[in-house]
């Protein structure tokens, strides 16, 4: 058993499947006729965005230990919060607000399921998956919610520097969470939590009160990724981001993010949610069916599991 | 035909330590064979060579005269040999009758034959003497059925080598009449027994021989009880001297740092008060589940007591959770690290940092980095601390190592009272007396030191005072000068009734 961390594997951990990331995008940009076009690029930045913005809590979720199956139905579900409470009330803040507040809520009740009555976090956020997906129904009586104040179309759908804006909130998350996540007490107290949580608490991390603020926190940045959707789509739409969560978490686990806890990495978020935008597009370039689509994406995500296990291994855990 | 079981010179080294060195008796069927030992005496890995869960490192196991290489437990249940440990192996869902024929039950082409099954259960279990319903999921039953249950199984599969591993722990007085009656039934059928106990009065109620182990050695067998004492079983337990390795110096004594006021909660049976003044280490003994570990988890509180009271430097601290008592200056090392210690997945550096960092960071929240590294840095200069790099996942350091780094976490902090349990538990003789420094160089600075321990020299060489529990209260404190093996180890065994 080799004690000394190579150089190479640090790299290898931190990095490795961003190199993954960069031999994929080279072998599309070569093979796949129109991938390599700024107009397509920017068509993959824009198509994970929304993945890539819940993926930035949802590893906070993992870190800690835990994960969230009901960010699909937040998305939803505060996307028509906000959409009626804009037509109601004529403001767009408002409506935003509302938005986060509402996903922010569903957050704080998935943290407390899970901390404090101690539910398991995957039957607890099943079932808020479901309540607030009903929810979502039921505001609008199942039908969608067109936006009337167009001024809240500039969120979704506006350019700055020449990207559509939720690309540059997606960007905004990373760092923002990539620093939480790597130079904070918040970010290394929630890897401990999930390394070890008896250890974590003797301690002396409030390891309750530490996971009702990752919840929380994933709430209302599922409600973000919401509120920009509804603004693209120019309408609140309660059936939208079906299976949602399943896409955030296996981006997650593409680029490497454990889900046993205690181990993560903003870098392998990135990794993940690029690799997953490329494969699909490099998909739809080559015309490939759905059903296809559906089946190649499941072995790519065992394939990167497998990928993982053989890392870790090798890394002799 | 009696059994006979022998050990040729068995010895089992771990990296580092030597769990059992040329271990050489043998037990007689038709006996009961006490085997005696403090806690780390070598009881444990002998059962476990015995099972076949450990391989010996040299030295063979015969029964009746036949030499034998087990190479995992199915090897030693073929033999013919059962351990009975203390947490049973039954599986709580699942029938008595499943139970006990559980990887071999009676089917054809896979499905189970039900009927077979249960009469071949009620002949197994009629001759214990104890009804039991055969199709009562074994969960339902209470602890002293389950283990007629698996006492049941192990003659279910031809056992003729019994050992009990301090059966009676969780048992009432009439249970253990109950189990003592089986035992003189499998006696009288020619079996060898080995009954591992701390027990006195059982040694003397059941038993035929007696062998002592101490440190992993073979110290003697008694291959009868007549004429034999108390006394002089406990002389054969312990009977050493350790104490040089310890340097005890002489330190003045602050005022109280901790008191603790007729605590109570899990695992005590009475209020705990006790003190441990500035610059005092306190070592305190007891035997397996005597409520040491519980007693220091309340004090910590990582589990809430239900009364009592905590002050710290002559002030009231309520105590509400562990992070309270950090901020107080009580910090805690818990015996089982890999459990509650350490986060093996992350770094030297971060498991040290875990704690101080948030005096560091700004706003409570963005890391001090360079803190962090030259914290880290110093610490393991300071404790000699053997790793790789910072960032070595500490999984990967030997025990010794993580309990140094531990401590570290502890030594960023403000400390006042620190609370050890077990702080040498599986680290090798080189790493303990590293560890003991530590411990000595932080009551010079005027801690307070409160440490569990289950091994006697350790208790009598480290601490100033000694302090015994035994079944969940302080049984009695000694001054290091009154403070003799005999005396402590009596005052932790159970009475003698």
């Amino acid at each position: 058993m080799s004690t000394r961390p190579h150089r190479f594997q640090i790299f290898w951990d931190r990095a490795g499947m961003l190199v993954v990331f960069a031999l994929l995008f080279a072998g599309c940009s070569v093979f796949v006729k129109g991938f390599f076009q700024p107009v397509n690029m920017e068509s993959i930045l824009l198509s994970v965005s929304t993945i890539g913005i819940i993926s930035c809590t949802m590893l906070f979720c993992l870190a800690a230990g835990a994960f969230d199956l009901s960010v699909g139905s937040t998305v939803a579900c505060t996307g028509v919060i906000t959409a009626v409470v804009i037509n109601h009330t004529g403001s767009v803040p408002a409506g935003i607000a509302a938005g986060l507040g509402a996903g922010a809520l569903v957050g704080l009740v998935n943290g407390l399921l899970i901390a404090r009555a101690g539910i398991n976090a995957l039957i607890a956020t099943l079932a808020t998956m479901q309540v607030v997906r009903g929810l979502g129904y039921k505001v609008t009586g199942g039908k969608s919610v067109g936006v009337i104040n167009e001024s809240f179309f500039q969120l979704g759908n506006a350019y700055f520097l020449r990207l559509p804006v939720p690309i540059w909130i997606c960007l905004g998350c990373f760092l923002l969470f990539g620093f939480l996540i790597s130079r904070t007490t918040f970010g290394r107290n929630t890897l401990a939590l999930g390394g070890n949580p008896e250890a974590a608490r003797l301690a002396g991390i409030a390891t309750v009160r530490l996971q009702v603020i990752i919840f929380t926190l994933q709430g209302a940045i599922a409600a973000l990724a919401g509120i920009v959707l509804c603004s693209r789509m120019t309408s609140g739409q309660p059936m939208v981001a079906q299976g949602l969560e399943l896409d955030v978490i296996s981006a997650c686990v593409l680029g490497g993010v454990s889900l046993t806890g205690g181990v993560g990495q903003m870098s392998h978020v990135i990794a993940g949610v690029l690799i997953m935008g490329t494969v699909r597009n490099a998909m739809n370039l080559l015309n490939l069916q759905t059903f296809d689509q559906m089946v190649a994406s499941g072995l790519i995500l065992l394939a990167a599991v497998a990928f993982d296990r053989l890392k870790q291994r090798g890394a002799g855990r | 035909m009696p059994s006979r079981l022998t050990f040729h010179a068995v010895a089992k080294e771990f990296p580092g330590v030597r769990a059992l060195d040329d271990v050489s008796f043998a037990a007689e069927g038709g006996q009961v064979h006490a085997l005696m030992g403090e806690n780390g005496a070598g009881k444990s890995t002998l059962l476990k060579i015995l099972s076949g869960a450990y391989a010996p490192t040299r030295g063979t196991v015969e029964i009746d005269g036949h030499p034998q290489a087990f190479r995992g437990t199915a090897d030693a249940i073929a033999a013919g040999v059962a351990v009975i440990y203390q947490e049973l192996f039954l599986v709580p869902g699942m029938s008595v009758a499943e139970n006990l024929f559980l990887g071999h039950l009676p089917a054809r082409h896979g499905v189970i034959n039900r009927s077979r099954l249960l009469a071949d259960a009620r002949r197994h279990l009629a001759w214990i003497g104890e009804e039991i319903d055969p199709d009562l999921p074994v969960g339902h039953l209470p602890i002293a059925q389950r283990q007629l249950v698996e006492i049941a199984k192990a003659l279910s599969r031809g056992a003729r080598v019994i050992a009990f591993d301090e059966p009676t722990s969780s048992l009432s007085a009439r249970e253990v009449e109950r189990l003592f009656a089986v035992i003189r039934e499998l006696r009288a059928r020619g079996h060898v027994i080995l009954y591992v106990t701390h027990r006195m009065d059982e040694v003397f109620a059941i038993c035929d021989a007696v062998t002592v182990l101490r440190d992993g050695r073979h110290i003697r067998t008694f291959a009868t009880l007549a004429g034999l004492t108390v006394d002089e079983i406990v002389r054969q337990m312990v009977g050493r001297d350790l104490k040089n390795v310890f340097n005890h110096t002489p330190r003045p004594l602050g005022p109280p740092a901790l008191e603790v006021g007729a605590i109570t909660g899990p695992g005590l049976s009475a209020p705990v008060t006790l003190q441990v003044a500035a610059g005092e280490i306190v070592g305190m003994f007891g035997l397996v589940g005597a409520g040491r570990s519980e007693l220091l988890r309340l004090i910590y509180g990582a589990v809430p007591p239900t009364g009592g009271t905590i002050r710290l430097d002559g002030r009231d601290a309520s105590l509400a959770t562990p992070r309270d008592a950090i901020n107080r200056g009580l910090v805690f090392c818990p015996e089982d690290r890999k459990r509650d210690g350490i986060v093996s997945v992350a770094s030297v550096a971060e498991n040290i940092n875990l704690s101080a960092r948030r005096h560091q960071a700004a706003g409570g929240l963005v890391l001090n980095r360079r803190w962090e590294r030259t914290n880290a840095e110093q610490q393991v200069a300071a404790l000699a601390i053997k790793t790789a790099s910072l960032d070595t996942a500490i999984g990967y350091l030997s025990g010794g190592n993580q309990q140094k780094a531990i401590l570290a976490r502890w030594l960023s902090e403000q400390v006042r009272v620190i609370l050890l349990d077990e702080p040498t538990r599986g680290i090798d003789v080189g790493a303990r007396s590293e560890i003991y420094t530590i411990i000595q160089r932080l009551a010079a600075s005027g801690v307070g030191v409160l440490f569990v321990s289950s091994e006697l020299p350790e208790v009598l060489g480290l601490a100033d005072r000694v302090l015994v529990m035994r079944g969940g209260a302080l049984s009695a404190e000694f001054a290091r000068t009154e403070a003799t093996e005999e005396r402590v180890l009596k005052a932790a065994l159970p009475a003698t009734t």
